[in-house]
């Protein structure tokens, strides 16, 4: 993504007065902007949220064109749909996208009260603010553009803002941190011997499983095998009655 | 073009995002309704930026972004670590401190 041909664009929305280009920008994108925000709240697979989201960044990421920032457009761009939704996918395939969310309500009522609170916040929010704004003057940005908006923004990060932007650096230096120790596992160990013991004790079989073809009463192979009377295994390794290992030259044993 | 029709737009944003944070139990379906908030105030913070003819609203919304970056990664972190413990990334599940 090439700045200078979002600052480009930037200087052609802002040389038609900003009037028709813009409106017609806004006018599409608004409601994908909208629509798509609705579907990621109402789409029951994560994945498909995340998708409709990616849509959203998009769209503000022109809004932001228009509204001559193209240095932030990049950065939208850039950093919310190619890092975060990126962090977001793999977290979800981490976790399982098989599992769709239940559509059982927990607490009663809860859905119809938040539908209820949001559209008076939005009223709230559109009514109070929307209106004290809306015969406001637009100043436009074309004198602090003037150098050029990467221009503009780096020489406020560096002067104004330093404190806030080395601040910056520490809480990502901490956000990394953390994330590594939130997320850290112990390393696989292989038991020790006493361990494998103790575990093996405690389990069903301290001998190792009969092979195949053990005829025995008990899952015991130390004691001798016989039958549910408690008569040796005709044949088995401890009967020897009439066995055909005295005849000589039996060849088959058994007749 | 008025500015108002950015502050309408993005205030119908915000207010999706924070009814997504209502009515959604998957953690990460609810993150990502946070990060929609936080873009939609954004949009403001560059949309006054624009009234005012400075550019300290886009500085901000860089801030906002790298606090969200941060924010994204420990949040999701916290996600795995619970979904490790009791295999659900439900909101609902995670009722306990401890498990």
């Amino acid at each position: 993504m090439d700045v200078s041909v979002l600052a480009q664009a930037t200087q052609e929305v802002a040389a038609t007065g900003g009037g028709t280009a813009e409106q017609v920008i806004f006018w599409i994108l608004a409601p994908i902007a909208l629509g798509s925000a609705v579907l990621m709240v109402l789409s029951r697979n994560a994945v498909h949220a995340a998708l409709w989201l990616v849509v959203d960044f998009f769209c503000l990421a022109v809004f932001y064109v228009a509204l001559e920032a193209p240095f932030l457009a990049a950065v939208q761009v850039i950093v919310y749909t190619g890092a975060i939704m990126v962090l977001f996918l793999f977290v979800l395939m981490l976790v399982g996208v098989d599992r769709s969310d239940s559509l059982i309500e927990t607490i009663r009522g809860q859905r119809i009260a938040a539908i209820a609170a949001a559209l008076g916040f939005a009223g709230l929010l559109i009514g109070g603010f929307g209106r004290s704004i809306l015969d406001q003057p637009d100043l436009g940005l074309a004198d602090a553009n003037a150098e050029g908006n990467v221009f503009g923004i780096a020489k406020l990060l560096f002067t104004d803002y330093v404190l806030a932007f080395e601040l910056t650096s520490a809480l990502l230096i901490v956000a990394a941190i953390g994330a590594m120790v939130l997320a850290h596992k112990e390393a696989v160990r292989r038991p020790s011997q006493r361990e494998q013991s103790i575990a093996r004790f405690a389990g069903q079989h301290p001998t190792p499983l009969p092979g195949p073809g053990v005829y025995a009463g008990t899952p015991d192979t130390d004691e001798e095998p016989m039958l549910a009377s408690g008569a040796p295994v005709p044949g088995g390794p401890t009967d020897f009655s009439g066995s055909s290992l005295d005849a000589p030259g039996g060849a088959g044993g058994a007749p | 073009m008025n500015p108002g029709y950015y502050l309408v737009l993005s205030a119908a944003l915000f207010t999706i995002g924070a009814l997504g944070v209502l009515i959604r139990r998957n953690a990460i379906v609810v993150f990502m309704c946070v990060e929609l908030m936080l873009n939609a105030v954004n949009l403001t913070l560059v949309t006054f930026s624009r009234v005012n003819g400075t550019l300290d609203g886009q500085v901000m919304a860089f801030f906002v972004m790298v606090v969200a970056a941060a924010e994204v990664v420990v949040g999701l972190a916290i996600i795995v670590t619970i979904f490790r413990t009791r295999q659900s990334s439900s909101v609902d599940d995670a009722s306990l401190l401890k498990w």
